[in-house]
């Protein structure tokens, strides 16, 4: 881990900053207190911005961004991911924030509720739908789960910027080739248990999350409503990579931004039961792109930990090696700089962590 | 005629501040009127009392004289000359 990471940490009641420096954490906050905080983003392509998508219970949610890592927050004046008035829908939320490809340095996308893909040209303030999902045929058939019907994962080709993923619940992976025009279904192989007619849809697939890297970018790891998934080829196919798990539930998956090999998740016994197996707080890891799977615990509750770890909030950094975090539902964070070996508590007693983003900045 | 727009606490940062605005509307206007030309005048504050799609959003509430406007015509509530409109957050959360 480097001796200046960033770690920018999206609560149920407003944002924490955490950094480190000579090995010592400092925390400060509640920035924006009193909004849910379900993404943030980190774009290091050039002078550091810090992103956050926020939700008001009162006021609705907007997206704001920071110049001066997240001391304080900007917005323009209307809305800054806002359908047009055509659509007659409005935003509840923004899922997922991403900085395009390092050739594409203003592009910025947002993930929202409802499914939707926006994107921003001038680096995050000001973001404009793009019309060839929101208008796939399929969108009549994607319907809420528990946390609704959203696009929360968004994945672009750091080599070919018109080739993107991405991932809602439900519906399942989309894929474009062309920037976003036309986008088609990329779910062969994933199992959807909750359709006993079809088990393996063309699309409908309740997928939590996915995960790729820069060095790799044809493998994508995928955690799902029940099910892990690896693929090779892009998602063309995706084969199951559960055994050696404790069980295949779970929310967040995470991949090394160095090493595609190596890739993180957090299992739940079930969707009916989603705790940690036991009560036993651990992270798995495998270093064999999912061959194989450890559980890490040197650190961690081991016992009587009931919490849980929401979709993105498990993450890495891009230092050498990479750290790697995750927060609870709990509000605990902890980070570890051997690989997830170890681990200690970088804060506590925070409302629920939703979103976890780190960099070295 | 004039109307008094009272803003909350927790939305004057979209205001440069003001505790009150005090807006010029048509004869006869209404509270979506009075909204639309926030919309125009105040496009910070007015997103974040109706959504894109000009709902009213769910806890915030307008007291048009003293009376919330859901208990009157909602948004097509008349205001009249000399109105005072409040903006009120509900009390809700955790």
């Amino acid at each position: 881990m480097s001796s200046s990471v960033l770690l920018v940490i999206g609560t149920r009641k407003g944002l924490w900053l955490a950094r480190r420096k000579d090995g010592r954490w400092r925390l400060t906050g509640p920035w924006l207190p009193m909004t849910e905080v379900y993404s943030v983003a980190i774009d290091t392509r050039g002078k550091p911005r810090v992103l956050a998508g926020t939700e008001s219970p009162h006021f609705g949610p907007t997206l704001v961004t920071s110049d001066d890592l997240g001391h304080s927050w900007q917005e323009p004046e209307h809305a800054p991911v806002a359908f047009p008035t055509d659509t007659e829908t409005s935003l509840r939320r923004v899922w997922q924030i991403v900085p395009g490809p390092s050739g594409e340095p203003g592009v910025v996308y947002a993930g929202t509720e409802p499914s939707a893909l926006f994107r921003s040209e001038d680096g995050g303030s000001n973001y404009e739908l793009v019309r060839g999902l929101w208008d796939h045929p399929h969108r009549a058939e994607w319907f809420p789960g528990f946390g609704g019907q959203a696009v929360h994962t968004i994945l672009p080709d750091p080599r070919q910027p018109n080739r993107i993923l991405v991932g809602m619940s439900t519906g399942g992976v989309y894929r474009t080739t062309d920037g976003g025009a036309e986008w088609t279904p990329a779910n062969h192989g994933v199992r959807a248990y909750f359709m006993p007619e079809n088990e393996y849809p063309e699309f409908g697939q309740c997928v939590h999350r996915m995960a790729r890297n820069t060095a790799a970018p044809e493998r994508i790891y995928l955690q799902n409503h029940h099910g892990v998934y690896r693929s090779d080829d892009g998602a063309d196919t995706w084969e199951s990579i559960a055994e050696g798990l404790p069980v295949d539930f779970g929310f967040p998956v995470a991949v090394d931004p160095a090493d595609p090999d190596t890739v993180y998740t957090f299992p739940l016994v079930a969707d009916a039961h989603r705790f940690p197996p036991e009560g036993d707080c651990r992270i798995y890891r495998s270093r064999d792109a999912g061959a194989s799977w450890e559980g890490l615990g040197e650190g961690l509750p081991r016992q009587g930990f009931w919490s849980a770890v929401m979709r993105d909030a498990l993450c890495l950094d891009d230092g050498d090696p990479a750290g790697v975090y995750f927060g609870s539902r709990s509000g605990e964070v902890y980070a570890s700089s051997d690989r997830g070996e170890s681990w200690s508590r970088i804060a506590e007693h925070l409302p629920d962590v939703l979103s976890l983003r780190a960099a070295v900045v | 005629m004039r109307i008094t727009l009272v803003i909350p606490q927790m939305l004057r940062s979209t205001v440069d501040g003001a505790g009150t605005l005090r807006l010029s509307l048509e004869e006869e206007a209404t509270l979506r009127q009075l909204l639309d030309e926030l919309a125009v005048t105040h496009p910070a504050l007015e997103r974040r009392l109706r959504d894109e799609t000009r709902t009213l959003r769910r806890y915030v509430n307008f007291y048009v004289d003293g009376t919330e406007c859901r208990a009157l015509d909602g948004v097509a509530t008349e205001l009249g000359d000399g109105v005072e409109v409040r903006i009120v957050p509900s009390v809700a959360g955790g």
